[in-house]
């Protein structure tokens, strides 16, 4: 088979993880005639035609698999072309690929070929040439693959930036019916190992000539969104504790593409869901810099995100007792919490009002999304000037642009009768499906 | 000192250039409407005034500059000086003078104007520089790197010391087609250097199989059902794909050639959640301000 043909079988077949982010290590060259460095700020190199970033080059080892995850391309009872690289062959084209600045690196995974730990050998091959035959000093990032043994786990480590274990899916349930060959603990039980090597390696340094540290850009998972029941508060419950026990650095979402069995599975017509998959990682967003707790923005009652308002301002408006807030005396992380108000602007404003009281004037230039910001603010204790505070005027304000050209495009807002269920034109439920794309 | 506003300082495009300007302006006790560089053809009326670039005096403004405000506001300017904004040296001389007025602490006044366009300046000259970092992609002919952009700011000297660490081994070049200047490395020696132009010659097999399986690589790897152009735009503005492997095939002459998306449509339907996966919205507000 032709290297091209490979290429393309392999990273089809690697396309639906969503991580792709060569972040999380900064290193410098070396004087030892490798190439390579890395940035802790991660370099995007190309985006896709669906708009995400590519960073590295993502590919499977191998997509033949012996296993049969029912929401995966490459189960073995799924009629796909399969294909195998070489670890030189790999290699070469990862290396080819890093001169030229196509990639920070790569991101290497694999469907189970044999068993676990063949396939986790054949990975190692491949990255032990790139750090010792070529000194490659830039980005990998690795799958570890559940049920391989503990020591190779640590192997690839070794060698790797940053290794993942997806989880995939956020219940025992889901697993126990889509995921057959897999069980929680499999994938539980190397997450844990790498947080206890990574930890580890912390105290003891560890001697290896390629990298000093075992994974010292962190662990990372993936969840898929929209196959299973599972709902967006289990997914955030389950996202918080991964990133207070695991001390994991990323939790990925995607979007369910429909490539599974469709016998238990979405139909190839159901779009992912693009929309929920967005509101995820609004909310993930939340949790990493903004200080929410899972159980601020969704609960018990609420399992679901609003399709309308992101999860900041749905959380903002549900607690008007807190509003507003004085600009220039908040402290940073009650601003943090104003809609229209960022991490970067929240900077901003702390440093700037030490040298000027700051008015709503001066907001706009300090990167403040004034439109949304105003109904929560005052500046040296006033509102905004000439504020209209309607219920209608206050949701289309704080509603994405996109949402906003989606509604118009069914219907002006002036004849939207939001709050009133009992109406007869399109009722909130109609947007919403709408929105998520069921209509 | 004295506004008069009539008069337009004309320099030689160089930063010691623009020094000279901020010593004559505080010398002379005349503040310009304007500072243009010397090259360019001088349309506007009122009087003008030539300052001849003088090492020693660019000195003793720079080490001022250093002493009193520091190496991070230098930094700032130096940067500023990159620019292609039409008011760069101006805005460079309003701003050393408000540093001068209020010290150090000038970095905090971020809602003040004068400050506040240094800071978007400032951040649009890093931001391209960022930009090239990832959209930059070098042909090996036989065994040297070579790569063609074409930047509106001057952002060779901010990406050299990247590209030099990260090819050590390797010798390249990078030639920006704009500014007419190129950097050069080979191990152990980077520099900056000027030429007009840079005739390639023609891939070889080996350089044209790379590019194919790069090729093949892009097109494969985004998903169809999150088609997402508009997305993809936003990150990757369209200026950049005459440059880039992906966007163009072989047969082209490398830079010179049209991208070819012109005829791609923009499509509203898709929300961008791929915006929160990319590593460079990550760092920017605008798509992950919740
Ligand atoms: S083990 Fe399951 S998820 Fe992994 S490649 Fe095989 S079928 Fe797919």
């Amino acid at each position: 088979m032709e290297l091209i043909e490979k290429l393309e079988i392999l990273g089809d077949s690697a396309k639906y993880d969503a991580a792709c982010t060569s972040s999380g290590v900064d290193r410098r060259g070396r004087n030892d005639g490798g190439i390579g460095n890395s940035y802790a700020c991660g370099i995007c190199h190309s985006f896709a035609a669906d708009g995400r970033c590519i960073s590295l080059l993502k590919v499977l080892m191998t997509n033949s698999c012996i296993y049969n995850c029912k929401y995966c391309i490459n189960r073995t009872d799924n009629d796909i072309p399969r294909a195998r690289f070489t670890p030189e062959e790999l290699a070469d084209i990862t290396i080819n690929f890093y001169r030229r600045n196509y990639i920070e690196g790569l991101f290497l995974s694999s469907a189970v070929i044999r068993n676990p730990d063949y396939t986790c050998e054949q990975m190692i091959e491949c990255l032990a040439l790139l750090r010792n035959k070529y000194r490659f000093n830039g980005y990998i990032h690795a799958k570890a693959i559940p049920g391989a043994d503990s020591e190779l786990i640590s192997r690839l480590g070794m060698y790797a930036d940053r290794i993942s274990v997806n989880i995939e899916l956020p219940s025992q349930q889901s697993l126990e019916r889509l995921a057959p060959d897999k069980s929680r603990s499999s994938i539980f039980l190397p997450m844990g190992h790498i947080t206890a090597k990574i930890q580890q390696n912390s105290t003891e340094i560890v001697k290896y000539r390629h990298a000093d540290k075992f994974a010292p850009a962190g662990q990372s998972t993936q969840m898929i969104i929209g196959a299973t029941e599972d709902t967006d508060y289990q997914i955030i419950r389950l996202s918080e504790a991964l990133y207070n026990k695991y001390s994991l650095k990323r939790v990925f979402f995607s979007a369910y593409v429909p490539v599974g069995d469709s016998r238990v599975l979405p139909d190839e017509n159901t779009p992912p869901p693009l929309l929920r998959e967005h509101r995820l990682y609004q909310a993930d967003w939340l949790l990493r810099f903004y200080g929410y707790r899972a159980d601020e923005l969704l609960d018990e009652k609420h399992q679901s995100f609003d399709p309308l308002l992101d999860p900041k301002c749905n959380w903002a408006v549900n607690h008007p007792e807190l509003f507003p807030v004085e600009i220039n005396k908040a402290p940073y992380e009650t601003l943090l919490r104003v809609p229209g108000i960022g991490v970067k602007s929240a900077n901003r404003i702390c440093t700037a009002r030490r040298e000027a009281k700051l008015r709503f004037e001066d907001l706009k230039k300090l990167g403040v999304v004034v439109k949304r910001a105003q109904y929560f603010i005052t500046c040296m204790g006033r509102q905004q000037q000439g504020l209209i505070i309607t219920e209608a005027a206050v949701m289309r304000q704080l509603m994405s642009a996109s949402t906003v050209r989606k509604l118009d495009g069914m219907q002006s807002m002036e004849q939207l009768s939001f709050f009133d269920e009992k109406s007869a034109a399109p009722t909130l439920e109609d947007y919403r499906k709408c929105l998520t794309g069921q209509m | 000192m004295s506004d008069r506003s009539d008069v337009i300082f004309v320099y030689d495009g160089s930063f010691d250039g623009i020094m000279c300007c901020i010593f004559y302006c505080y010398y002379e006790k005349t503040m310009p409407s304007d500072i243009r560089p010397s090259d360019e053809e001088q349309l506007m009326l009122g009087a003008y005034i030539d300052i001849i670039t003088d090492c020693e005096k660019a000195e003793r403004v720079r080490s001022a500059i250093k002493t009193k405000l520091g190496e991070d506001f230098l930094k700032i300017v130096q940067r500023l000086s990159l620019s292609f904004e039409e008011d760069r040296e101006l805005l460079i001389l309003k701003f050393v003078i408000l540093g001068f007025k209020y010290g150090r602490r000038v970095l905090s006044r971020l809602a003040d104007n004068t400050v506040n366009r240094v800071m978007k300046v400032e951040s649009y000259v890093a931001k391209e520089a960022h930009l090239s970092l990832e959209f930059l992609r070098f042909s090996d002919y036989g065994g040297v790197l070579v790569a063609v952009i074409e930047p509106k700011n001057t952002v060779l000297p901010l990406i050299a010391d990247h590209f030099a660490d990260r090819l050590r081994p390797e010798r390249f070049m990078i030639f920006d087609k704009n500014h007419k200047m190129a950097v050069i490395h080979e191990p152990g020696r980077t520099e900056i250097i000027y030429i007009d132009s840079l005739d390639l010659p023609r891939a070889s097999e080996e350089e044209r199989k790379f590019r194919a399986l790069w090729r093949s690589f892009y097109n494969i790897i985004g998903i169809k059902e999150r088609y997402n152009p508009r997305c993809r735009m936003n990150h990757c503005p369209k200026r950049y794909w005459g440059n880039m492997t992906e966007f163009n095939d072989d047969e082209d002459n490398y830079s010179d050639k049209p991208s070819l998306s012109e005829g791609v449509l923009l499509s509203d339907d898709v929300i961008s959640s791929a915006d929160m996966l990319s590593e460079s919205s990550i760092s920017s507000e605008s798509s992950t301000e919740v």
